[in-house]
């Protein structure tokens, strides 16, 4: 690990002001970013320490219903807050997922948002790539690439965006709060992340020094509750990366759905929402059929960027899965095994 | 750059200078303070031998940086038992086999408390698994060890009630 200067500024003001200058990182818990300094695959010349800032710890619902989550809060009490959970269970469920519980009880929100990708030629200073050195060539094209993403890469990068969390964010709407230096911004979720193209890079809209303070669902989220399920297909039962997953929620009113929520994760270069899918299920009974319909419209557009293909049909199983999953209910208590495939199938649900 | 903390560990209060700003937790805990309980698998997160309590809560020491927990109250393996008297989950692994060569154990056993005290798992083995499924064996103990935290939790609970009567 690289030496560097540690600031531990006192207001969002100080920190963003700290982290305006070149070289300078955020600091959530640690849990990505040391990990890469240790591989020296990141070498910040100073860390601003967020975690000691005040009010960025709340969990809130403000006055219009929707609710507000400071950057600073830890991934397990976000998944473990009985109203947040109850509100927007897929959310509770993807966390759940995601790492061990040790990690989930250090990593915060906005870490999470922004932690890198698992690609191990981007973990590995001696290998060719793009993403951590723009311009020296992308070593996993052509190389070990079966974990690589099947949508939204170009020939600059295929890396996959890591993060459980934001895949029921994507879906249900979630907004980025940002402090920088001019003040105070807010962007989509699904915009807050940016494909490789060409700059793979650039991975958010984050300019110089900006941090993330909030992430806030909007209240007609809410109105999923009911139906909604994340299911994540992995190498093993828990704790690893998922090759293909999906959070689905469901507004079902006299048989009939409504509205669908749908995006995909572990298959592409960002948080991926899949609304083409979700109009082709507005307006349709629940049913097998129209479910796998919508996983092939999900990934209409994948194509291999290597020893991948077999995602495609892998997430399109997970896609027809998880919306049988949520048509079928949200479960009163979260799943002993949240979002595995090895989870006993709720009844009705036709195992694809 | 200050590199001063303060930090409690195992109920004793301790200020700390450090001369680098790089020292991890589990780093601090072994080399600087002489507590070598918390072991170091793989010092990146995924085995989970450098378990520590922070606030009750567990985590993984090798990423967490001893500077950044400036305040925080920490428990070890060496904070669990009561002079001679074992914690209650230490007596679960050794009655249950939870071990083989015990390099992993002590962070098993802080994750089982850090587990115990959340009380998620109920008395539902695969609950167990899967919350505890941040800790690696390479010995393949886990059979012992979801026996012991299942053990070890039903006790705790047993001697809360007869406190509480
Ligand atoms: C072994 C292992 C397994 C894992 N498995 C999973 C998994 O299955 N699913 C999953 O989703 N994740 C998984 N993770 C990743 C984990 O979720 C992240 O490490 C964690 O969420 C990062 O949060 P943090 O607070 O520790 O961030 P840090 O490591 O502190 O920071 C990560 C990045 O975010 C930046 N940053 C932090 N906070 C802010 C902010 N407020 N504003 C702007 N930038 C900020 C930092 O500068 C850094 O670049 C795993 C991690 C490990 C080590
Ligand atoms: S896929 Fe992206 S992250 Fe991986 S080596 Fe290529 S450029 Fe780097
Ligand atoms: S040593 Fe910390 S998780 Fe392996
Ligand atoms: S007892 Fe040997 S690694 Fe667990």
């Amino acid at each position: 690990m690289n030496l560097f200067e540690y600031v531990r500024p006192s207001s969002i003001a100080e920190a963003v002001a700290a982290a305006g200058e070149p070289g300078s990182a955020y600091l959530g818990a640690g849990t990505n970013l040391l990990d890469l300094m240790k591989g020296g695959v990141t070498r910040p010349s100073r860390l601003v320490d967020l975690t000691h800032l005040p009010d960025l710890n709340g969990i809130e619902t403000l006055p219009d219903g929707s609710a507000r989550i400071g950057a600073l809060v830890k991934n397990s009490a976000l998944a473990h807050d009985p109203d947040f959970a109850k509100r927007f269970p897929v959310v509770a469920e993807a966390l759940l997922a995601g790492a061990s519980a040790q990690l989930r009880n250090a990593a915060t929100v906005g870490g999470n948002l922004m932690q890198r990708t698992r690609c191990s030629y981007f973990n590995d200073p001696a290998s060719a790539c793009n993403k951590r050195e723009p311009g020296t060539g992308c070593d996993a094209l052509g190389g070990e690439n079966r974990s690589h993403a099947v949508l939204g890469w170009s020939d600059h990068c295929i890396a996959v965006h890591p993060s459980d969390f934001c895949v029921p964010l994507a879906a249900l709407g979630a907004i980025v709060e940002i402090a920088g230096a001019g003040g105070q911004r807010e962007v989509p979720l699904t915009d807050f992340h940016r494909l490789p193209g060409d700059t793979p890079d650039r991975e958010t809209v984050l300019e110089a020094g900006e941090m993330i303070v909030a992430v806030r669902l909007p209240a007609d989220a809410a109105a999923f509750a009911d139906h909604q399920r994340y299911l994540k297909v992995r190498e093993r039962t828990s704790y690893a990366f998922a090759l293909a997953s999906a959070a689905a929620a469901l507004k079902i009113e006299n048989g009939t759905i409504v509205e669908a929520r749908l995006a995909l994760g572990g298959v592409a270069t960002k948080p991926w929402r899949a609304k083409a899918a979700e109009a082709l299920l507005a307006g349709a009974a629940p049913g097998k059929q129209v479910f796998e319909k919508a996983a092939e419209a999900a990934f209409a557009e994948a194509r291999p960027s290597g020893d991948n293909g077999y995602k495609i049909e892998l997430g399109k199983r997970v896609v027809a899965r998880v919306l049988a999953m949520a048509a079928a209910g949200t479960p009163d208590r979260m799943p002993a095994l949240p979002a595995s495939p090895f989870a006993p199938i709720p009844e009705g649900v036709v195992n694809v | 750059m200050n590199l001063s903390l303060t930090l409690t560990i195992n109920g004793k209060r301790r200020e700390i200078v450090l001369d680098d700003p790089r020292v991890t937790l589990l780093d601090l805990l072994r080399e600087r303070l002489d507590l070598t309980g918390s072991k170091k698998g793989c010092d990146r997160g995924q085995c989970g031998a450098c378990t520590i309590l922070v606030h009750g809560q567990r985590i993984n020491s090798c990423l967490a940086l001893a500077i950044s927990y400036d305040g925080a109250s920490i428990t070890t393996i060496e904070g669990l038992a009561d002079g001679d008297a074992l914690h209650p989950v230490q007596q679960a692994f050794i009655d249950h086999d939870g071990f083989q060569c015990g390099f992993c154990t002590p962070g098993q056993i802080m994750s089982a408390v850090g587990l115990i005290a959340e009380a998620q798992a109920g008395e539902d083995a695969e609950r167990v698994r899967e919350a505890m499924s941040g800790n690696i064996c390479r010995c393949g103990a886990y059979k012992g060890i979801t026996e012991a935290v299942l053990d070890a939790q039903a006790k705790i609970s047993a001697g809360k009630e007869r406190d509480a009567a």
